[in-house]
């Protein structure tokens, strides 16, 4: 296939059937070699990781400045460059020239391998991340288990940034925030696990090939079953916590744990932590488009001749699509940190074991009786 | 350099890869003398073990393994570690005991399972599975497995109950105070 047949949307060509997935970019980019080493294989993983951080830069760090901003009623970064577009990049280089501290008393090893660590548990779910019908990292048969699976290698690393810094807060934030991902893990299974039944597939190409349809959004999965919304709001919520965002940001805690797990971190190893909490909120955001809102679908429907769904699809359109997913969840999780103040720790173990877990048990027993006999 | 296959030769050089990272993190886990280190580099034998279930192509196994063992046992281990290293405020250290017993009863285990690995077992090399092994699992474990299956989900859930009843406040106490 011609590298740049690829670049073109076939939105032209697109028909009523649903769309099939063929992975077209990820088998043209593993065929493509320069003196016979396959480059390509390199540049898989590199995509989603310049993604990454340009999305951190931009709609990270400068969009929750300018949300926050507009939430508080200021306005937010404006100096540097226009706009205040400069900023991040003034940001990064400030903390890439920053000296490289390592506490005196704290454990070396743990200390430097810890944010590493959490990086590489929020980046390694990206590889089943579908951004296209024609670009996924990995489209593994267990995708959605391997994503909720590999969130656990995060904690470790958590625990690991909290113990080598030997600060107290450091550890109890480290505890707190380990305790928190692990207990949220529970409901945010069970709500993934209604979209799995949903799709009857675990993998994340064949559950967003079975929400496509000329009719757009109502194809989703949201709109299939009468309870998968409270799923999609628990998950929701649930990933706010394992994300360790606001109101569930009680790791980190500025009024009584100065910042928690990475109170001691500073320069690079800060920014490592940070890009790990905005890829993180990113996956989960987008694992939610994927389950609920249809991932890579238009949401336009086809009305008559005006054939909007057919015009808005095609691969490029995919990619369009679940980045804007993802970034609108991104958006909505600044607006929620911005707006609500932090639970205290008892009621946070209050609503995941007795509000979430039982409510997200009787929407999966609902939805499986659902499934099985009406749908 | 003729019949060099590069995805043959990085296929091979990740697996063997992962299994330095298994054995040297492993020996790790045993010799290193800080209990915490030990625990810790238990994540990279751990993960590299998964690994090895991929190669196996047991894709099902290997997502299991991370999450029982990674995200539960481990953390579990860590969580325990971190609590009792605080507590008794003394380092906690591993060191070597009973020497001679002990390698005596290695060498035996080693020779043993050599033996059998080498001049007993059966190896048998099966077709490389292609398709998902997660709807046969599904089908096994609701049809033919189905008692083990509720069993097991039953002793779960008497832990999960006794474990909820230990941890339980006291509410003769709390109120005591």
């Amino acid at each position: 296939m011609k590298p740049l047949a690829l670049l073109v949307p076939d939105a032209l060509t697109a028909t009523a059937v649903p769309v099939q997935a063929e992975n077209s970019w990820v088998k043209a980019f593993e065929s493509l070699e320069v003196f016979g080493v396959p480059v390509g294989i390199f540049a898989i993983p590199a995509i989603p990781l310049v993604f990454i951080a340009l999305y951190a830069l931009y709609v990270g760090v400068y969009g929750e400045r300018k949300v926050s901003a507009f939430m508080q009623d200021r306005i937010g970064p404006n100096e540097t460059g226009k706009w205040g577009l400069l900023q991040t990049i003034a940001d990064i280089l400030k903390l890439i020239q920053k000296e490289d501290i390592v506490p005196i008393a704290a454990d070396k090893p743990l200390f430097v391998l810890g944010p590493l660590i959490i990086f590489v548990g929020a980046f390694a779910a990206y590889a089943v991340l579908p951004f296209s019908s024609e670009f996924i990292g990995a489209d593994l048969n267990v995708g959605v288990f391997y994503a909720v699976s590999i969130v656990s290698v995060e904690a470790v690393g958590i625990l690991m940034c909290g113990w080598g810094s030997n600060n107290k807060w450091s550890l109890f934030g480290a505890v707190r925030s380990v305790a928190q991902v692990v207990s949220y893990e529970i409901p945010a299974s069970i709500a993934i696990l209604v979209g799995v039944m949903m799709a009857g597939s675990l993998s994340m190409q064949k559950i967003v090939m079975s929400q496509s349809g000329e009719l757009g959004i109502l194809h989703y999965a949201v709109f299939q079953s009468p309870v998968a919304w409270i799923a999609m709001i628990i998950y929701f919520i649930a990933a706010l916590a394992e994300c360790n965002r606001a109101p569930f940001d009680i790791p980190e805690a500025e009024s009584e744990l100065v910042s928690g797990y990475f109170t001691e971190y500073g320069g690079m190893k800060f920014a490592m932590i940070f890009l790990a909490e905005y890829a993180s909120m990113f996956m989960t955001s987008v694992i939610l488009s994927v389950l609920f809102l249809g991932g890579w679908n238009s949401p336009l429907p086809n009305i008559g001749g005006v054939a909007l769904n057919d015009w808005t699809s095609g691969p490029v359109w995919g990619a369009f699509w679940i980045i804007l997913k993802g970034f609108f969840f991104v958006i909505v999780m600044m607006w929620v940190r911005w707006t609500f103040p932090r639970f205290r720790v008892d009621q946070l173990m209050y609503l995941c074991w007795k509000v979430l877990t039982p409510i997200a048990l009787l929407i999966f027993v609902f939805a499986a009786v659902w499934e099985l006999y009406v749908r | 350099m003729e019949n060099f296959d590069f995805g043959v030769f990085a296929y091979q050089a990740i697996f063997y890869l992962f299994a330095i990272l298994i054995v040297v993190s492993a020996a790790m886990v045993v010799f290193v003398r800080s209990i915490i280190y030990s625990a810790f580099s238990l994540l990279f034998t751990l993960f590299g073990i998964s690994a090895m279930y991929v190669y196996l192509s047991a894709d099902f196994v290997a997502v299991t393994q991370i999450v029982v063992y990674v995200g539960g046992i481990l953390i579990l281990l860590l969580f325990g570690v971190m609590l009792t290293n605080k507590i008794t405020q003394e380092r906690l250290l591993t060191d070597v005991f009973n020497l001679v017993p002990s390698l005596l009863i290695m060498l035996a285990i080693l020779g043993s399972l050599l033996y059998t690995f080498l001049f007993r077992a059966k190896w048998h090399t099966g077709e490389q599975r292609t398709t998902t092994v997660v709807e046969p699992i599904g089908y096994e474990v609701i049809t033919n497995y189905v008692l083990p299956f509720e069993i097991v989900s039953i002793l779960l859930f008497v832990a999960l109950i006794g474990a909820a009843y230990i941890a339980r406040s006291d509410s003769k106490v709390s109120a005591s105070k």
